[in-house]
């Protein structure tokens, strides 16, 4: 007793697109708060806060985000015993990799700043903080913003993982259709046309940032 | 917290786990391999051939990167069968992962390719050679070194995205976790462990790859032993 | 009591004696063109007296003072010292006028309206008033190094350090820059030029200071030096920089 493949389902399709793009906004807003905070803690004058934020970024990136939401799911559950609901296990989980990834690169940013600009600034002369807010930020800000852009195209795909622990997004919505409808042939090729027509746009955002950035700073950008 | 902690329970099942770990390495390196020959192909036309086809690499290129892994998974192994196309669950993964790959590896050689600089690639057609012949004596390995790196981190991302593939059911390292966990109640424990094992893998690979690079490209070639001419 | 009084300086790199008993003193109103060959130690010299890099021996002193390790009081100290290195000066995302204003409003907490009147003021003595508002990137080599050298006057500093402003320029550009150097000189500023500019430091400069392997080699007028080297090193570094006819 299988369906056919008609509005209705798209609709559904449509509506866990939805929450794709909620969990995507909310890791990536969060992610932010926490790579900034740990962009400024790679690259502080205390060397602990160095290790600390390195260590996370390296475990962060050193492991498969599955594994990660596995732990943050079924095994936060086990440990505390009280069943997790999908969507705090799923939020924390990509909020401490989106975090990894963009603390990273905001890192990078900061540090293809040539050292003359801090010189320059230091010899004004302006304190460490003035450096930093009108000099060094600024220029870091921009060159940041292209693999920060392309970055979230990365988040929105790696939101398809959760389909993996049964919460509702596009990719799960897919085979839950799919198991109704018994057309796999239509039903994933079009939720992979839907996931392109959200990325790619952002994409190609990313790429004309970037172009646009390396003409306005006249400087080369390391990538 | 009431829970306790029973790793020695993980310790029994090391076994299994290290037979997991090693088909993640395997499909790995396969997948890294089929999908490097892929991308040299791919970069190779995308740079030096017809029109029409330079579109339709950049257009498969576009598309690996604006689609997950996992919906490109599932086409292979779910949508592929209802038009008679049928793979077992680990060539499924295989071909998944060298596609996936081939389509950052292919920007990533193209970029290499075209940062060799145009006075060598002249330089060739001075010397009569044909495009290909270009391709394999001047530009090869200069843009590989320039993009090893790259190469390289692409690398640990693909056998860390391999965790991916447990979800149709290749026995891999993540798939033969779960299956443990969910029969031995132990899921902290052996998550853990696994998460480690990956950390391990992607940490060695790393190394391997820097001591490789080292190897290969840093080193200066070494002089011809030999007769003298 | 010179305004700048440099004593028995010495810095290693690792086992690399970088300065070797290097003694200097500088008079306020004194221009001092410091040559050399690349690795001779002259532009480590000069990033030393503005505290940019530090020394292992030996003593530093601006106007009778020493100079101080670090924090608020090296910051008080470089308010007095200007520096213009050889490239990347500007702030490429802050217009000429931004650039220029930026230390007169943060460090010495002037008005803003006051700030920009100063801006115009030192680009009028560096020829570029119609530059205002102008990014970095707008301009050329010669033009940035000029504002450089401008945004370093707006804070009306006692000393002026260059080093080799002129290097990174092409050819044509470097005599607009030279200019203003001598100008500057003209109107008695304090400078140390590590520089490979020998016209000028024929011209203008009071002290001819050569540097070979960390030690100050001659010193004195220039056109004593460069008439009659008394070592074989500066004799053939002349010989190697200057042009035939200049």
């Amino acid at each position: 007793m299988s369906r056919d493949f008609e509005w209705p389902e798209f609709l559904f399709l449509l509506g866990a697109l939805r929450w794709t793009i909620v969990l995507s906004l909310i890791a990536f807003v969060g992610g932010g708060i926490g790579g900034l905070v740990l962009a400024i803690a790679r690259t502080s004058s205390h060397a602990i806060l160095r290790w600390l934020a390195a260590t996370y970024i390296g475990v962060m990136q050193g492991t498969p985000v599955l594994m990660q939401l596995f732990l943050a799911y079924y095994g936060l559950a086990v440990l505390t015993g009280i069943r997790i609901d999908p969507w705090p296990a799923v939020t924390l989980a990509f909020t401490m990799y989106a975090a990894a990834f963009l603390g990273e690169i905001w890192r990078g940013a900061i540090q293809a700043i040539p050292r003359q600009q801090w010189e320059a600034a230091a010899a004004i002369p302006l304190a460490p903080t003035a450096q930093l807010r009108h000099v060094i930020l600024p220029q870091a800000f921009r060159i940041a913003i292209p693999p920060t852009v392309g970055f979230l195209v990365q988040l929105i795909k790696g939101t398809s993982i959760a389909s993996i622990i049964g919460f509702v997004e596009l990719t799960r919505a897919g085979q839950l259709i799919v198991n109704v409808t018994f057309q796999p042939m239509v039903v994933y090729p079009l939720v992979a046309v839907l996931y392109f027509a959200l990325c790619w746009p952002i994409s190609l955002v990313a790429l004309r940032l970037e172009r646009r950035i390396d003409a306005a700073l006249g400087i080369k950008q390391h990538s | 917290m009431k829970y306790v902690f029973q790793f020695g329970i993980v310790w029994d099942h090391l076994p299994q786990l290290l037979q997991g770990a090693w088909l993640t390495i395997r499909l790995s390196l396969g997948a890294f391999a089929l999908g490097f020959v892929i991308a040299m192909l791919l970069a190779f036309l995308r740079t030096a051939g017809p029109r029409p086809l330079r579109a339709a690499i950049a257009a498969y290129v576009e598309f690996i990167r604006n689609t997950p892994f996992l919906v490109q998974l599932f086409i292979i192994y779910f949508s592929l069968p209802a038009i008679g196309i049928r793979f077992e669950a680990i060539t499924a993964a295989l071909l998944g992962m060298s596609l996936n790959f081939s389509g950052y590896a292919t920007e990533i050689v193209r970029s290499g390719i075209e940062a060799v600089p145009r006075s060598q690639i002249e330089a060739g057609y001075s010397l009569g050679f044909t495009r290909l012949q270009i391709f394999r004596h001047i530009i090869v390995f200069p843009a590989l070194r320039t993009v090893y790196p790259a190469l390289a981190s692409q690398f640990v991302l693909l056998m860390l995205g391999s965790s991916i593939v447990a979800a149709i059911s290749a026995e891999e390292l993540t798939a033969i976790t779960n299956t443990l966990q969910s029969t031995t109640f132990r899921a902290f424990e052996f998550y853990f462990v696994a998460t480690g094992l990956y950390l391990l893998m992607a940490v060695g690979a790393r190394l391997l790859l820097h001591a490789i690079y080292w190897a290969v490209f840093e080193r200066a070639r070494p002089v011809e032993r030999g007769w003298s001419r | 009591m010179p305004l700048l009084a440099l004593s028995s300086i010495h810095k290693r790199y690792g086992s690399n004696l970088v300065l070797d008993d290097v003694s200097l003193d500088v008079e306020t109103g004194e221009v001092v063109a410091v040559i050399g060959r690349s690795g001779s130690g002259k532009t480590t010299l000069l990033r030393c007296i503005n505290g940019l890099e530090t020394i292992d021996e030996g003593s530093i002193a601006f106007d009778g003072k020493p100079l101080p390790p670090g924090g608020s009081e090296l910051r008080e100290l470089r308010r007095h010292i200007g520096i213009v290195f050889q490239s990347l000066n500007l702030f490429p995302h802050h217009s000429v006028e931004r650039n220029i204003t930026l230390g007169p409003t943060i460090t010495n907490k002037l008005p803003l309206a006051e700030a920009r009147k100063i801006a115009l003021d030192v680009l009028r003595e560096v020829d570029l008033e119609d530059k205002l508002h102008a990014y970095p990137s707008q301009l050329s080599g010669g033009q940035q190094q000029r504002v450089a050298i401008a945004r370093a006057l707006a804070m009306r500093p006692r000393l002026m350090l260059f080093d080799e402003i002129t290097s990174a320029l092409d050819p044509e550009l470097v005599g607009e820059v030279v200019k203003v150097l001598e100008r500057l000189a003209t109107s008695g500023m304090t400078m140390v030029l590590v520089t490979h500019e020998m016209g000028f430091a024929r011209r203008t400069a009071d002290t001819l200071v050569f540097m070979h392997q960390g030690r100050i080699w001659e010193k004195g007028p220039p056109r004593e030096l460069f008439a009659a080297p008394k070592t074989p090193e500066l004799e053939s570094f002349i010989r190697a920089v200057l042009e035939p006819n200049d």
